[in-house]
C-alpha cells in the first residue's frame, strides 16, 4: 500500500497496465515530455518511450478519431482531452463513432478505448476550464461513462476500464487531483465498474454524488449528525452508465428521503435521471419529495465559482429540507 | 521554409531603401505599446505569485507581431485575438485598467468576471473580439463576420490571430476554406511562436512552415519575420489592402518565439531547451526595435529609461485600481444567459441570495490553475 493523492494514483494506474500489456499507448496534448499540464503522465515517457506515451497536434477531434482506429485493430489506447471543456470537437467521434462501431457493425469492429479528462470547477478555471459535461456523454448509447472520488478508485477503475471491451469516459474530478490523499494498493486491482460505493451509513436520508461532490456531502453529512442528529447514507455512483439501478432503489428504499448532488447544470442534469428512477420504481417507499443540489442552469462563473459550486451549506440545505417534510 | 520578410536587422538597421511610413510620433507610439505589453507581464507575474490573481499569459518576445500587425489596421477594423495578443488592444488605445479589471474578474470587467483572466473583450474604440480558451473556433467567426462586411459593402478587415498549434484544429481548416472560397476580407496571422503548451512545431505539422499550407486552400500567403515590426506591418498592410479590394483573404507566418512559458503556470524549461532562448534573446523585438530609434535619434537612452518607468507606473496604476474595484455581484451568475432571464435561472436566483440571507455566503476557494 501506498499512501498517494488522486493524480498520483492515475498515474500509477497508468503505469500498471502500460507494464503488464504492450498494447496500451497514452497520448494527448503536452502529455509526453511535460507530463500532461497536471502531470498525470509524468514519467511515463521518460519511462515507456515514446511509442508508449506521446504527444499528438492540437486536434481533439483528431486525438479521439485516431483512438478508435488504434483500438479497432489491435492497441488499447488512453486518449488524454487535457479539459474536459475542449472535448467537444471530438463530440462527432465519441458520440457518433467510438460510442456506435460495435453496434453499427454488427460487433465486427469495436473501440475498447479510455478517453481521461479532467473536469468540474475549484480551479478559477472560468467557463472553459471548469465544465461538467457528464450527462452529455451518459445519454450517448454505447459509451461508458466513470467517475472516480478516492486515489483508491481512480487507480482501481481506471485500470478496469482500460480492460474493458468497450469505450469509457474517464472523467477525473480536477478539484481533488491534490485535495485527496488516500491508501493505493501495489500492483494490478480493479474496481468492478458499475458498482457504488457506500461511504457514509446512515437511516435517514439517502444522498447519491460522485466525483468532487463527494468530500463536500461527506462534511454536510457530519454537520447534519452533528447539528440536527441526521444520519445519511452516502452514496458514491462512480459508474455512470452503465448505472447499477438496483442498488440505488435499494438505498433510497433504506431512508424514504432523497438528496441528488451535482455541480454539473440541473436542467437534463444526472440528478434528474436518479429522480425519475426513483419515481417510476419506488415512490411509495418516499416520505418526501427528492431535492436536487445542483450548479445553476447558467454557464460557469470565474470570479464567483464559490457560489456556483454547490458546498456543505447548500447540502445541509436540501438534508434539513427532506429531513423536516 | 519560404523565403521570410524581414526589414528590420537585431542591430536597429533597416533594409536598403527602408524608408518607415510611419511618422515619428506613430513610431514612439509602436515602442512604448511594445513597452506596456512587456510591463503589463512583469507586474502581472508578481500579482500572480503574490497570489492576487489566478493566472497570466506572458507576451515576453511577441511583442512586435502584435504591434506590427495592429498598426496595419484602421480602427473601424475588426481582430480576432488569440489569447496571446492583448498588445493589439493597447495598440488601440484601450486603456490597460480595462485589462486589469478582467486580470482581476471584478465588477468593472467588461465580462463581468465570468472568465478566466487574459480572456478579453472589447468593442470601443475597436472591435477587439471575445477570446475562447478552446483552440481556432474563432477562425470561423472572423470568416463570417467578414462576410457580412462584404455584403454590406463595407470595407473592413477582419484579422485574426493563432498560434502553430491552431493550425490543426477543426476551426482552421473550415475558416481557410470558407474565406478563400468566399474571398472573404480576412487576414489570418499565424503567430508561430515554436511552441503550443510543451508541444514544438515539429511534432505540429510535417509541412515546411505554417504559410504553405495556404496553397491547398488557393490562397496567397506570405512569411514573415515576427520579431521585426516593420515586417509584420508590412505583411498585414499589402494583405489588408487586398482584402479591401475585394481579393480576398491572406495567410501570413510570423515566425517568433515565445520566450516564456505558456503561462503562469508552466514551466517551460522542462521542455524548452535553454539554448534556444539564448539564440531567441539575441533577436529580442523590442531591443530591436529600440536601436531603430536610437539610430533615427529618435530615442535617447535616458528618454528610454523614462519611457519604461513611465509604462511600468501606468500598469501598476491600473493593476492598483483593479484590485481596489469590488467583485461582481451574484446576479452576474444568472444574467446574460439569455437576453431575458428565464424563469428557471431566476428562480435559481433567488434560491441563491435567500440562501445566503439564511445561512451566510459561500467561502471562496483557493483555487490555482494549472495551465
Amino acid at each position: 500500500m501506498a499512501n498517494l493523492t488522486l493524480i498520483q494514483a492515475v498515474n500509477d494506474g497508468l503505469r500498471t497496465v502500460m507494464k503488464a500489456d504492450d498494447s496500451v499507448v497514452v497520448f494527448g496534448e503536452d502529455v509526453g515530455p511535460k507530463g500532461g499540464v497536471f502531470l498525470a503522465t509524468e514519467g511515463l515517457t521518460a519511462d515507456f518511450g515514446e511509442s508508449r506515451c506521446f504527444d499528438t497536434p492540437l486536434s481533439e477531434d483528431g486525438i479521439i478519431g485516431t483512438a478508435v482506429g488504434m483500438a479497432m485493430n489491435g492497441l488499447r489506447p488512453v486518449a488524454e482531452i487535457q479539459f474536459q471543456d475542449f472535448i467537444f470537437p471530438a463530440f462527432d467521434q465519441i458520440v457518433s463513432e467510438a460510442a456506435k462501431l460495435r453496434y453499427r457493425s454488427g460487433g465486427q469492429y469495436t473501440a475498447p478505448m479510455v478517453i481521461r479528462t479532467p473536469y468540474g470547477g475549484g480551479i478559477r478555471g472560468g467557463l472553459y476550464h471548469s465544465q461538467s459535461g457528464e450527462a452529455y456523454f451518459a445519454h450517448t448509447a454505447g459509451l461508458k461513462v466513470v467517475i472516480p472520488s478516492t486515489p483508491h478508485d481512480a487507480k482501481g477503475l481506471l485500470i478496469a476500464s482500460i480492460q474493458d471491451p468497450d469505450p469509457v469516459l474517464f472523467m477525473e474530478p480536477k478539484a481533488l487531483y491534490r485535495a485527496v490523499k488516500g491508501e493505493v494498493p501495489e500492483g494490478e486491482y480493479t474496481v468492478d465498474l458499475s458498482t457504488l460505493r457506500t461511504v457514509r451509513q446512515g437511516g435517514d436520508v439517502t444522498i447519491y454524488c460522485y466525483g468532487a461532490m463527494v468530500p463536500v456531502v461527506e462534511r454536510a453529512a457530519a454537520q447534519a449528525a452533528e447539528q440536527r442528529g441526521i444520519e445519511c447514507l452516502v452514496v458514491d455512483l462512480r459508474t455512470l452508465m452503465p448505472l447499477d439501478e438496483e442498488g440505488v432503489l435499494e438505498a433510497a428504499k433504506q431512508t424514504g428521503r432523497v438528496v441528488v448532488v451535482h455541480e454539473a447544470p440541473r436542467f437534463c442534469g444526472y440528478g434528474a435521471e436518479i429522480s425519475a428512477l426513483i419515481a417510476e420504481h419506488c415512490i411509495e417507499y418516499m416520505e418526501a419529495p427528492v431535492r436536487r443540489v445542483t450548479g445553476f442552469d447558467t454557464p460557469f462563473p470565474n470570479t464567483l465559482e464559490h457560489h456556483y459550486l454547490p458546498d456543505d451549506r447548500r447540502v445541509l440545505d436540501a438534508i434539513e429540507a427532506v429531513y423536516d417534510f | 521554409m519560404t523565403d521570410m520578410l524581414t526589414v528590420l536587422a537585431p542591430d536597429g538597421a533597416t533594409k536598403k531603401g527602408f524608408e518607415a511610413d510611419l511618422p515619428d510620433a506613430e513610431l514612439l507610439h509602436c515602442y512604448r505599446t511594445m513597452l506596456l505589453v512587456r510591463s503589463f507581464d512583469e507586474i502581472c507575474l508578481k500579482l500572480q505569485r503574490a497570489g492576487r490573481i489566478g493566472f497570466s499569459i506572458p507576451n515576453l518576445g511577441i511583442e512586435a507581431t502584435q504591434v506590427g500587425a495592429a498598426s496595419a489596421l484602421r480602427e473601424s477594423d475588426w481582430i480576432f485575438p488569440s489569447y496571446r495578443d492583448f498588445g493589439m488592444a493597447l495598440y488601440h488605445g484601450i486603456p490597460a485598467v480595462e485589462m486589469m479589471h478582467n486580470m482581476f474578474g471584478n465588477a468593472e470587467d467588461s465580462a463581468k468576471g465570468r472568465q478566466m483572466p487574459v480572456h478579453f473583450s472589447f468593442v470601443e474604440p475597436i472591435h477587439f473580439y471575445s477570446i475562447s480558451s478552446p483552440i481556432g473556433t474563432h477562425l470561423p467567426h472572423a470568416v463570417g463576420a467578414a462576410h457580412a462586411s462584404k455584403l454590406r459593402g463595407e470595407d473592413t478587415v477582419h484579422l485574426v490571430s493563432f498560434g502553430d498549434g491552431g493550425t490543426s484544429s477543426l476551426g482552421f481548416h473550415s475558416g481557410m476554406n470558407f474565406a478563400a472560397v468566399w474571398k472573404s476580407p480576412v487576414v489570418f496571422l499565424c503567430q508561430n511562436n515554436g511552441y503550443a503548451i510543451s508541444c514544438p512545431s515539429d511534432h505540429q505539422t510535417a509541412s515546411d512552415g505554417y504559410a504553405v499550407k495556404a496553397e491547398a486552400y488557393g490562397m496567397p500567403h506570405a512569411t514573415v519575420d515576427g520579431n521585426d515590426l516593420f515586417a509584420v506591418r508590412q505583411a498585414v498592410l499589402e494583405a489588408a489592402e487586398r482584402a479591401r479590394r475585394g481579393e480576398g483573404p491572406t495567410l501570413i507566418e510570423a515566425v517568433t518565439f515565445r520566450m516564456g512559458g505558456h503561462s503562469t503556470s508552466d514551466d517551460p524549461t522542462k521542455y524548452v531547451p535553454a539554448e534556444l532562448v539564448e539564440e531567441w534573446k539575441q533577436k529580442d523585438p523590442v531591443d530591436r526595435f529600440r536601436r531603430f530609434l536610437e539610430r533615427k535619434g529618435l530615442l535617447t537612452p535616458e528618454q528610454d529609461e523614462a519611457m519604461r518607468a513611465d509604462t511600468l507606473a501606468e500598469i501598476d496604476r491600473a493593476a492598483k485600481a483593479a484590485e481596489a474595484t469590488a467583485a461582481p455581484g451574484l446576479e452576474t451568475i444568472f444574467s446574460d444567459v439569455f437576453a431575458e432571464v428565464p424563469n428557471h435561472i431566476r428562480k435559481q436566483g433567488e434560491f441563491l441570495f435567500d440562501l445566503s440571507q439564511r445561512r451566510g455566503e459561500a467561502d471562496a476557494g483557493d483555487g490555482e490553475f494549472p495551465l
